[in-house]
């Protein structure tokens, strides 16, 4: 028998095969938990796919046939070769363990963050205290004017629009302004550095005005509630940016890319805990800071336990993992 | 020139080989994707504004309901297409499915949900200043064609052509007496047939079937239309 003959001849062998791989591709693709008895036979074609994909490689380099062979077989063995995948562990060992490692390695760049953030706010209190007319560089006319005229912008929040959008608007910018700080850092840190100055000069500045006209109380009234979470998630995902920043400047890896890489997958975990947290703080900033029927009291009440539950939720021992990290980092 | 390939090495010592996707391919699946994910959420705007306002008339204030009913889903449609579909469709959107590619991690495995979410959080970076430029620019500087989200999740955007099935139909030929490779042949021009000219077409058509059917004069094989030849070609595959 001729070569071209005996190609065809196990060709035609294989072709039963070949031609329900798609499917039973597709199947074993879509199915997380699989049986002993699909994992065997997978595990039988993989090796059945690979003969035969060698065979055809050698005999009919670059033909339309090795290419199909060969995606299936990457396919087959993304397959066999995914991670077992349990959803419940998985979000357990996030929030108990992942999150509150990182949170702890940031700890140095957050209190960074926190000061750069508490300096600049400091400077923005005193360019405004010192120049009053350059306030229109941070608010805009209609909020000068309502400020002059002795009335806070806030007080017509609910006026404009009902507290349930006003919250969605909210959480939504912050989590856009969360997740800015954070890829900003790809610029050497330097974009969020820039993100985390701004807001600080920005919440300075406006205090100082404020307090000119006699009404930072009733500003202080307003942001305490949700502003304490929210200022300080800002402060976290800056950190998280900064860490990328960093990761680039002193790579961590033996290329910046792979460095880059790891931070930026160690430090989006951190950030999930952020979303979840300003989705919470939105709606505390629509319902409750624009409603005058809550006495300062609450807000206080409102605004430091949120406050603990996000530093609880950040130890992991919001859910049981703060003691046993803990203890491991004693023992590291 | 050819597409980058990453090859992995497995246990069975076949290494399994993928063909990077260029920027070409995925500014195709790109395109694809904006267009559906555009119309979804027009199409969930019209629908919900039909059905909110019972007409196509618009009220000057509508109302809470109307924002977190009808323009919240069409933000958030707009918004969450592609985290949404690529988790759920494995590293694959209904783009990407129709241009041929698929994400994978840099061992060929699915990326998981964490990645592939990191990878659109970096949207916002790659998307500046307008029309993805920096994710474009990157995609064209890099040795991967990777977005700057792709590097950040650790996924490539890999060939994905679901050809199995013309591929192994074609091997069925070798009963017909071709061989395996002209067999291949033959079904590569069929399928590439509408994309090429009938001069090109016609040419390499007569070439493959002189060599496969060598009893046809020159003559004769000239004198076939290019219908003639594509139903030839057919036959050849065809016969048992």
């Amino acid at each position: 028998m001729s070569e071209n003959g005996g190609l065809q001849a196990w060709a035609t062998s294989r072709i039963a095969a070949w031609s329900d791989l798609g499917s039973i591709l597709n199947r074993l693709e879509r199915k997380r938990d699989h049986t002993v008895t699909e994992t065997l036979r997978a595990i039988e074609l993989y090796r059945a796919l690979g003969r035969d994909l060698s065979i055809v490689r050698r005999t009919l380099p670059a033909s339309r046939m090795t290419r199909a062979l060969a995606q299936s077989y990457a396919r087959l063995h993304a397959v066999i070769y995914r991670k077992p995948h349990n959803w419940r562990e998985r979000l357990r060992s996030l929030f108990q363990d992942e999150i509150p490692q990182v949170v702890r390695e940031l700890r140095g760049a957050i209190q960074l963050v926190a000061l750069v953030f508490a300096l600049t706010a400091g400077a923005g209190w005193w360019l405004i205290n010192t120049y009053p007319e350059l306030i229109g560089l941070l608010a805009s006319e209609q909020m000068i004017d309502g400020v002059e005229g002795g009335k806070l912008w806030t007080e017509d929040i609910v006026n404009v629009a009902p507290s349930s959008v006003i919250s969605v608007s909210i959480l939504a910018n912050n989590i856009t302004v969360s997740i800015v700080a954070f890829v900003l850092g790809v610029f050497f840190g330097l974009g969020t550095f820039y993100i985390i100055a701004m807001n600080g000069f920005m919440l300075g500045g406006i205090f100082a005005f404020t307090h000119q006209h006699g009404m930072s109380g009733e500003l202080l009234e307003f942001v305490l509630a949700h502003g304490l979470v929210e200022l300080s998630v800002i402060c976290i995902a800056g950190a998280a940016g900064m860490m990328l920043g960093e990761s680039l400047i002193r790579p961590t890896h033996a290329t910046r890319r792979e460095s880059f890489r790891h931070a930026a997958g160690k430090t989006s975990k951190v950030l999930l805990l952020c979303a979840l947290l300003l989705i919470v703080c939105g709606f505390i900033e629509g319902y409750v800071s624009p409603d005058p029927d809550y006495p300062m009291i609450n807000r206080v009440v409102i605004g430091f336990g949120w406050w603990i539950v996000m530093w609880a939720a950040l130890s992991g021992r919001l859910f049981g993992g703060g003691k046993k990290t803990s203890l491991q980092d004693e023992q590291g | 020139m050819s597409s980058p390939q990453i090859t992995l090495q497995t246990v069975t010592g076949v290494d399994v080989e993928l063909t990077i996707a260029g920027p070409g391919s995925r500014a195709y699946a790109f395109v694809i994707d904006w267009h559906i994910r555009l119309l979804l959420a027009l199409q969930w705007l019209l629908v919900g504004h039909l059905i909110f306002f019972r007409g196509l008339k618009m009220t000057p204030n509508p109302g809470s309901s109307y924002v977190l009913w009808v323009w919240l889903p069409t933000v958030l449609i707009y918004v969450f297409y592609h985290p949404v579909l690529e988790i759920a469709m494995r590293g694959r959107t209904p783009g990407k499915r129709i241009a041929g590619v698929r994400l994978v991690t840099r061992e060929g495995d699915i990326p998981s949900a964490g990645s592939l979410l990191l990878r659109n959080v970096f949207r916002i970076l790659d998307s500046l200043p307008v029309c993805y430029l920096v994710g474009l620019i990157t995609v064209v500087l890099t040795e991967h064609h990777v977005r700057i989200g792709d590097i950040a999740a650790g996924t490539l955007l890999v060939m994905d052509h679901d050809s199995s099935a013309s591929s192994f139909a074609s091997t069925t030929a070798a009963k017909s007496g071709l061989t395996p490779q002209a067999a291949d042949l033959i079904q590569e021009l069929l399928d590439r047939w509408p994309a090429l000219d009938e001069h090109t077409r016609g040419t390499i058509a007569r070439t493959l079937l002189a060599r496969v059917e060598p009893q046809i004069a020159a003559d004769d094989l000239a004198r076939l239309t290019s219908l003639d030849l594509r139903e030839r070609l057919l036959a050849k595959l065809a016969r048992q």
